[in-house]
């Protein structure tokens, strides 16, 4: 099993000070390199220059701490977590840091991504080395500067003292740390000596945020910029055959108007009037082929889980023969639709190209990329781009894709003006990159009061899951066990959305367990435990979760949500699953007011190794587990002829107030590395909610958005005449 | 170009814009205002909540000439330092998690509770409905809400 080993990593390579022209001690680290296992390290530090490094640690004269965060905040709380991290091995109080994020280094385009709650998991061992490191340094200068051995020094708050009772702070020993040699070998903490970590800690831009300062891409400006607003083929599928811009260059505040791909782009003195302008673009679209509509996407993916064409993404024993010898055999297929990310910052970026640089300011999730791909397609030198990110007004995987990046590159590129380019609500729901529809078949086999065989088939658009995640329960715990999967190439743009894949698995996968759980006779926990208890000493590390761990979090949630012991008139619905690293049971409570089901409450039991900031933790796993709810509920993006049936939040709907459940949640408390928390909280939601919603009514519900069928919502009649 | 006067936070401002500009834009655009935020241009997030005359209004549906000769209140002049009981609030719960939609659910929470300030349960969740948070930080929101609730009254 690989969740819990360590990463190694060499020092040297990944570490180099120096003294600040003026006054303090500016530590550079190379917070990716460092995390990747067998970094050579460069052949003469000296050589470096500080573009080599994504991350850095400032501390001035006066004992004052600056952590430069090298990660995009889109609301996962990293640009937080990351320096309380740094902070807790470096000694200092936590009021007493600063956090800045860090620009992209387009020099040497480390790795800067937000995405796959993987930034923590990556950076841990690395972030605590860094801060163990720069106290160590600080130590040594200052046992120096006394003449003692520096095992007899201790640290507090950013404070130095021996064991005489003299005492310096760190920004008394700055310039003296600068030249010490890095050391090899320190000494971590012990998690139980933790002091920042697993306390609570505010958001660092709370109050900014708060006040309406400029953050976001969307509030940045420049004197002179020019606003973009772009209009793209209204179908996929379609390209521009001509078009007539005399309206729009007849509305004043309009400057220019100007063709790349097939896209037009109206450039104006300010936004609304580049929005007014767009709209009076008169353009003619063609195709050469059919355009897709829904309907078309349901016989595909009927087509390809009847088909005979899979990938078999793991293969054990032998399904044909569990089939054939089962007592009984369940099939089900579950359905979801295409859905868009709907960030509440629409897409925008500023460009300013010319002569000598491409500048670059915006939200992005992959600024290296996408710096990289700006780069080609404008035929620069990538030494002539820059990036800076800004604050990210929401991801959910939209923002890990740079097209609205590159459109801002190219339209500033062709027009040599500063540009911001911003889409509209429109824009953004209709030319967005989506999360594919998909179909999952599952098919059990049960003999003699076990399940014998397992089959999953999924049928998707465009790409499949892929990876580790054939190797996520139940796989290990069924003797023949098989995934197959297929897709198809549609027109439609696809990408990765919170929780890729596992956001519409673990929910079909939780309902069909608690549909078996109900063909067995058993209870759905039970049958979750039991089947743990055959992964646990196996030595297939393909594996990917730990039963331990999973049954754990499982039995935890079981006791605090009451399972099986609720009052009447309660019900509740079960889902326990590993993704993103990280172990989740969630149990759903239902509700019936005026006669409906009402999702009133989900506990939350999460196992995600050391919580570095217990307050942003759970806004993550409450924003997870009803973002999961939401769009199980509501989430549903219908195509015709190519062109998306829904473009803003009046026939696109989101969870409201009113709808959202109350999340309970609970961490497991354990010295485990930690874990992302921007995802797991969010696939089982869904699936704890649509057992709890059969528990209401007595109704299966095998299609996202539940309220597409609103007739499964409904009580039996003898409940609503009872 | 129509020249419109407007009262914004206080101060006496005069805009050139175009008859048709939503008041968020000349806020955003004109104003260097832009804490208020464009979320659907449509009258249905939230984002663009702005104070009219004391009064929770989305700043994006309405025009430059119908907020003239009222008093209009944005994020930055709900208070000078982020002090409003509300934003203390919002702070103390650490509420935001993108941040984006949280100029409009505070502009919509401080106006309803200047006219309802001990609100139950139900009567602050349909005040807030009408604000979307794709963060989903609707636990938060209505917690800070009953904190502002109660801070406000002691
Ligand atoms: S931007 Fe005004 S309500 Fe959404
Ligand atoms: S905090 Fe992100 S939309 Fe509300």
């Amino acid at each position: 099993m690989s969740t819990t080993k360590p990463i190694e990593f060499s020092r040297r390579g990944f570490i180099k000070t120096s003294s600040l022209a003026s006054g303090g001690l500016l530590i550079g680290f190379n917070l990716f390199n460092a995390c990747k296992p067998n970094v050579a390290p460069p052949i003469d530090l000296s050589l470096l220059d500080y573009n080599d490094f994504n991350a850095f640690i400032k501390i001035a004269d006066n004992g004052a701490v600056t952590i430069f965060s090298p990660n995009p905040e889109v609301g996962q709380g990293i640009k937080t977590a990351i320096p309380m991290i740094i902070a807790e091995e470096l000694d200092v109080a936590w009021k007493n840091v600063f956090v800045e994020q860090a620009p992209l280094d387009t020099k040497n385009f480390t790795r800067q991504v937000a995405g796959g709650s993987q930034s923590l998991r990556f950076g841990w061992d690395a972030l605590r080395q860094t801060g163990a490191t720069a106290r160590q340094m600080l130590v040594n200068a200052a046992a120096t500067k006394w003449g003692v051995d520096p095992s007899e020094c201790t640290t507090n708050e950013g404070v130095i003292s021996n064991a005489n009772g003299e005492t310096l702070g760190y920004g008394d020993v700055v310039k003296e740390a600068a030249m010490v040699e890095i050391p090899e070998k320190v000494k971590l903490k012990k998690p139980k000596d933790y002091k920042i970590i697993g306390t609570d800690a505010h958001n660092v831009d709370i109050d900014k945020i708060v006040t309406g300062k400029p953050l976001y891409g969307m509030d940045f400006k420049r004197e002179g910029m020019l606003h973009a607003c772009v209009l793209r083929p209204p179908a996929f599928g379609q390209k521009l055959d001509s078009f007539d811009d005399t309206a729009a260059r007849a509305i004043s505040g309009v400057v220019d108007v100007v063709q790349f791909d097939d896209k037009i782009a109206v450039l104006a003195k300010d936004t609304w009037t580049a929005f007014k302008g767009k709209n009076a673009l008169k353009a003619k679209w063609k195709e050469d082929k059919k355009l897709e509509s829904s309907e078309d996407h349901n016989d595909i993916l009927d087509g390809l889980l009847d088909g005979k064409e899979f990938n078999t993404m793991r293969a054990d024993g032998d399904i044909k023969k569990a089939f054939a010898d089962a007592d009984k055999v369940l099939e089900r297929t579950y359905e979801s639709p295409f859905l868009p990310h709907n960030c509440m910052e629409p897409m925008n970026f500023f460009a300013d190209v010319s002569a000598d640089k491409v500048e670059l300011i915006g939200p992005i999730q992959t600024p290296e990329r996408t710096a990289k791909s700006i780069a080609d397609i404008l035929e620069r030198d990538e030494a002539d781009v820059s990036l800076e990110m800004t604050r990210i007004g929401g991801g959910f995987g939209r923002r890990l894709i740079g097209d609205y990046a590159i459109e801002a590159a190219q339209v500033s590129n062709i027009t040599k003006k500063p540009i911001k380019l911003v889409y509209t609500r429109e824009d953004d729901m209709e030319g967005g990159i989506y999360r594919m529809a998909i179909k999952y078949r599952f098919k059990a086999a049960v003999k003699n009061g076990e399940i014998t065989g397992y089959h999953l088939k999924e049928a998707s658009f465009n790409s499949n899951m892929y990876g580790l995640i054939p190797h996520f329960f139940p796989a290990g715990a069924v003797e023949n066990y098989q995934v197959d999967v297929a897709n198809y190439k549609s027109d439609i743009s696809t990408g990765p959305w919170r929780a890729p894949y596992t956001n519409f698995l673990a929910s079909a996968e939780q309902s069909f367990f608690s549909e078996l759980a109900e063909l067995m006779e058993v209870d759905q926990v039970q049958l979750h435990l039991d089947m743990l208890q055959k992964v646990k000493g196996t030595t297939d590390d393909r594996i990917q979760y730990s039963p331990e761990r999973l049954e754990n979090v499982i039995k935890v949630a079981v006791e605090k949500s009451g399972w099986g012991k609720k009052e009447e008139g309660v019900y509740q619905g079960f889902a326990g699953y590993y993704c993103h690293n990280s172990h989740v049971a969630e149990v759903a409570d239902v509700v019936i007011e005026n006669e409906t089901p009402v999702v009133k409450k989900i506990t939350c039991v999460v196992d995600c190794g050391i919580v570095v900031n217990p307050m942003g933790a759970l806004n993550q796993l409450e924003g997870g587990a009803i973002d999961g709810v939401g769009h199980a509920m509501y989430g549903d993006l219908a195509f015709k002829d190519g062109k998306p049936l829904s473009n803003n939040f009046d026939t696109f709907r989101l969870i409201r107030m009113k709808e959202a459940p109350l999340v309970e949640c609970h961490f497991i408390e354990n010295e485990y590395s930690p874990t992302g928390l921007g995802e797991p909280a969010l696939p089982p939601a869904a699936g704890a909610v649509a057992n709890a919603m059969k528990a209401a009514t007595g109704k299966r519900i095998y299609g996202q958005p539940f309220t597409k069928n609103p007739e499964l919502l409904t009580l039996p009649k003898k409940e609503i005449l009872g | 170009m129509p020249t419109y006067q407007l009262k914004v936070n206080g101060e006496s401002k005069s805009v050139d814009v175009s008859e048709d500009t939503p008041l968020l834009w000349v806020l955003r655009d004109h104003l260097d205002l832009v804490g208020t935020k464009y979320g659907c241009g449509i009258a249905q997030c939230g984002a663009c909540t702005v104070h009219l005359d004391g009064n929770a209004v989305r700043s994006c549906a309405m025009t430059a000439s119908q907020a003239e000769g009222k008093s209009i209140t944005t994020i930055e002049g709900l208070s000078e330092d982020g002090s409003h009981p509300v934003q203390e609030a919002w702070k103390e719960i650490d509420v935001p998690q993108c941040g984006y939609c949280q100029s409009g659910q505070i502009m919509t929470a401080s106006a309803f509770l200047e006219k309802n300030p001990t609100p139950s349960e139900n009567e602050i969740k349909s005040a807030m409905h009408g604000n979307i948070c794709r963060c989903a930080s609707y636990n938060r929101i209505y917690k800070a809400v009953e904190t502002a609730s109660k801070n406000m009254g002691s």
